[in-house]
């Protein structure tokens, strides 16, 4: 296997990885603050690249610039869903908060398989064809301008959570609920909020992804066990452990499709997943509770 | 008491002589309704009784329906030998799967995470391997259709509809039998907290694994139904994350715990969803994915407004307290 | 032969030392009290006897046998009962399915063990309440519940964790009535409590600790006029 091949998988694998993270960068803001298990996560993804490929038909919008209107509404949508369906939620029994989410993946899932049908769908821009040379190495432009995204949505998420008031207030009711309810944080407006954010990340992600690969209605599932799978791994509550998680993963998924079958990718990450939840559920930098 | 044994005694009769009038259409939908009855109580051993929520358990369909598939067809085993040992192989699988969440202290969204990661593992495991027949499908060779042959599980819907019809029925006298006895108590001790159950003496690694196992020896079954009932098996197909959770769609509608959830579950899904899709074809429509957006519709409204489920909320209106 | 041994128990949780160096015993057919300020290790002993959790070092002996580190169901099968401090009913089943469970321990058939856990309902005045759920009980139910529910798997020795608290005046004096009786015919009960009115009342013995250490033991009279549980617990104004 020549070293270069190796080499350009793994930098591709590394910089869709990238991708991976902030997807599952909104999930472990979610699940770490309102302590929700989205299962619908995945499939809010393939939403967003649905959005993304209907403003490029429409408007010819490239998904980049799609990036802030598609975020905006989804962010609407998180808040919406969060306040009006999942907020009287947080104190019923795990399963049933799974089984909520459970409901609004399969609907998100088949309205989608209703609107779009069941057909590949995806942009076509002249930048996806083109990337740069530096020495063997190819960096494909596409790739890295939406790895360069992600970085730059997760480092102002971070910059949100560490220096901004609302950051600091949402960390809070993460941290102990009934304390922040007793210092008279609005706990549900934060918890909206904080969906809201997850969903944004997501869409962002989605907008980005839609570069990279086709899309079709059932990969929702697909990536709501991959996001479970990074945030588990990298470390619940870590917003270096998502991306970084995603980078393994990404790059992870990439050497197994070269090594083995381009079809024996995830067998991978569940296999990592299993290992994980064994052997330590806390995640690589994660912290244990 | 008496009020729900005979209720359940005409309901029985009913069946009996349902094919005796119905389509062939009609007994189809039936049968499905009640395999979906049957899975959904297997499932239901694992989750309402010893509160572990698995969201694969496609996994032992998928397993159960595989091994004694190969078996007929490649090794000329019959399904009545057959069963025992696709029960066998979920029995491992199950202790499998238990044995590491449990004393890796693994639970709750945690542990279905887990069951549906071993299903996903499989399901892409099966695609590769021949002796499965890949991706391509595994097929069972159908010899005829009009005489009944049980010894193979050869013959006509309706004597596949007695066959399932039967199993449900068993699985449904064993459970309620289960409820009544220490199995019973213990499981429901567990679900509702464990710690307080160990106190009382449990043994709950014991107890859970026992329900964990009996749930994946009893879902094998439903497996080797489908196996024998379609004749065909996709890797794709048989043990994917919509197979498990049309599993439990049944017993969560229907009321997770109880006896009658999944059944009634199962009935109603089925009724309504096909409903829908006759009604959709009599404007000559046909739009995938609608009965799933139904599904999702259904189960989301019972999540919300009836949380422990419709028969629950059914059995208190005409005054049954279970 | 002596019946409940605690031989140099300790037990530190990341590096905090709950529990130093412990040693008590309780014989046959006695009630002894444990107290002690909030974070004194009172409930980390219980925890350690129950099964809970294993001392880092020391022996606890019952009836002549080593029980340390074992679970809490063998413990409970060996004859040790417990309650918690915070409750645990079995919210979704009846009164009477609850203290069921553990009557189940000893009884293998559902008959025998409906028909003990009947009585043990009415001896501690539940027994109109059977068929409730658990769910709607009151608090001081729930309290009664959770000692039929212990007693059910007939005990030798019953822990019971601050069972007191929350009760008023008058019900707390029908509880110790009920452990009063239980203690004649033959239970042995080791409990903590903070409700001084029920430890007067009802200990033969009392230990008292303090920061994971026995400070002071003796007969109820003697441990509340000692200096060293005044100055950490009682406080000068006490009235018993």
């Amino acid at each position: 296997m020549p070293f270069d091949l190796v080499a350009n998988v793994a930098v591709a694998g590394v910089l869709t990885g990238l991708v991976y993270g902030l997807m599952a960068l909104g999930l472990s803001v979610i699940f770490g603050v309102v302590r929700v298990v989205n299962f619908a996560h995945g499939e809010m993804m393939t939403a967003a690249m649905y959005a993304a490929v209907v403003l490029f038909t429409a408007f010819g919008l490239d998904p980049f610039l799609a990036v802030l209107p598609v975020a905006a509404v989804f962010f609407a949508l998180g808040y919406a869903l969060q306040a009006a369906v999942i907020n009287p939620f947080i104190t019923r029994p795990e399963h049933s908060q799974f089984m909520l989410l459970v409901a609004i993946s399969i609907i998100l899932v088949n309205g989608l398989l209703m609107g779009f049908g069941p057909d590949a769908k995806n942009v076509q821009l002249d930048y996806q064809l083109e990337s740069w040379a530096l020495g063997k190495l190819l960096f494909d432009k596409a790739r890295v301008y939406a790895a360069l995204l992600a970085l730059a949505v997760s480092a102002a998420l971070f910059a949100f959570f560490r220096f901004t008031l609302t950051g600091k207030a949402i960390r809070a009711c993460a941290d102990n609920h009934l304390g922040a309810l007793v210092v008279g944080l609005r706990v549900k407006h934060l918890y909206s909020l904080t969906f809201g954010i997850g969903a944004a990340c997501v869409a962002v992600a989605g907008c980005m992804l839609i570069l990279l690969v086709d899309v079709t209605p059932v990969l929702g599932p697909s990536y709501t066990l991959l996001a479970f799978v990074i945030v588990i791994v990298g470390g619940l509550g870590s917003m270096g452990g998502a991306l970084l998680g995603g980078v393994l993963i990404g790059l992870s998924e990439a050497m197994a499709g070269l090594f083995i079958a381009p079809s024996a990718k995830s067998m991978f990450s569940f296999a990592l997943l299993i290992l994980v939840l064994l052997f330590r559920p806390q995640g690589l930098l994660g912290r244990r509770t | 008491m008496k009020r729900e044994a005979v209720g359940l005694l005409v309901l029985l009769l009913l069946l009996v002589f349902f094919p005796l009038f119905a389509s062939s259409y009609a007994l189809s939908v039936v049968t499905l309704i009640l395999f979906f009855a049957y899975a959904g109580q297997a499932w239901n051993v694992m989750m309402g009784f010893a509160g572990q929520l698995s969201l694969g358990h496609s996994l032992y369909v998928g397993v159960g329906a595989y091994v004694a598939a190969i078996l007929f067809q490649t090794y000329g085993v019959g399904p009545w030998a057959g069963v025992w040992i696709s029960m066998a192989a979920c029995a491992a699988l199950g202790a499998a799967i238990g044995f590491l969440a449990f004393r890796f202290g693994i639970s709750g969204v945690y542990f279905a995470l887990l069951t549906i990661a071993f299903a996903e593992f499989t399901r892409i495991g099966f695609d590769h391997l021949t002796i499965t027949g890949g991706p391509g499908g595994f097929f069972l060779k159908v010899s005829q259709r009009e005489s009944w042959d049980l010894l193979n599980l050869r013959g006509p819907p309706i004597m596949f509809y007695y066959v399932i019809l039967a199993l449900t029925a068993g699985a449904f006298a064993l459970c309620a039998l289960l409820l009544r006895s220490r199995a019973g108590y213990y499981w429901r001790a567990i679900r509702e907290d464990e710690a307080a159950a160990q106190a009382l003496g449990i043994n709950t690694f014991r107890w859970k694994m026992l329900a964990v196992i009996l749930s994946a020896a009893m879902t094998a079954v439903a497996g080797v139904f489908n196996a024998f009932y379609y004749n065909n098996l996709f890797p794709e197909q048989v043990f994917h994350i919509s197979r498990s959770i049309e599993i439990i769609l049944g017993p969560v509608i229907g009321g997770v715990g109880t006896l009658f959830g999944p059944v009634l579950g199962a009935g109603v899904l089925t009724t309504l969803s096909d409903g829908i899709t006759e009604l959709l074809a009599y404007y000559n429509l046909e739009i995938p994915g609608v009965k799933q957006v139904f599904y999702g519709v259904v189960l989301l409204l019972v999540v919300m407004f009836l949380p422990h489920g419709i028969w629950p909320a059914l059995a208190k209106r005409i005054g049954i307290f279970r | 032969m002596s019946f409940l041994e605690i031989n140099q128990i300790s037990k530190s949780f990341r590096g905090l030392k709950a529990v130093s160096a412990t040693s008590f015993e309780v014989e046959r057919g006695g009630l002894v009290a444990l107290i002690g300020p909030n974070g004194a290790g009172k409930t980390t002993c219980f925890n350690m006897i129950a099964g809970v959790f294993a001392p880092d070092s020391g022996k606890i002996v019952f009836e002549g046998r080593e029980i340390q580190g074992q679970r809490p169901d063998e413990i409970c099968a060996a004859g040790i009962g417990r309650t918690f401090q915070i409750v645990k009913p079995f919210a979704g089943l009846s009164v009477l399915d609850n203290v069921m469970v553990g009557a189940l321990l000893r009884e293998s058939h559902a008959g025998e063990a409906r028909k003990r856990s009947l009585r043990i309902l009415e001896k501690l005045k539940l027994d109109s309440k059977a068929d409730l759920p658990a769910s709607s009980l009151t608090l001081p139910d729930r309290k009664r519940l959770e000692v039929a529910r212990a007693l059910a798997t007939r005990p030798k020795l019953l822990l019971l964790d601050e069972v007191m608290a929350g009760l008023r005046p008058t019900e707390c004096d029908q509880m110790v009535e009920v452990f009063r009786e239980l203690n004649r015919e033959g239970l042995t009960i080791l409990l903590i409590e903070h409700v001084m009115r029920a430890v007067m009342a009802l200990a033969q013995r009392v230990i008292v600790l303090h920061h994971g250490e026995i400070i002071a033991r003796g007969t109820p009279a003697e441990v509340v006029r000692d200096p060293a549980v005044l100055e950490c617990y009682l406080g000068e104004e006490t009235e018993v």
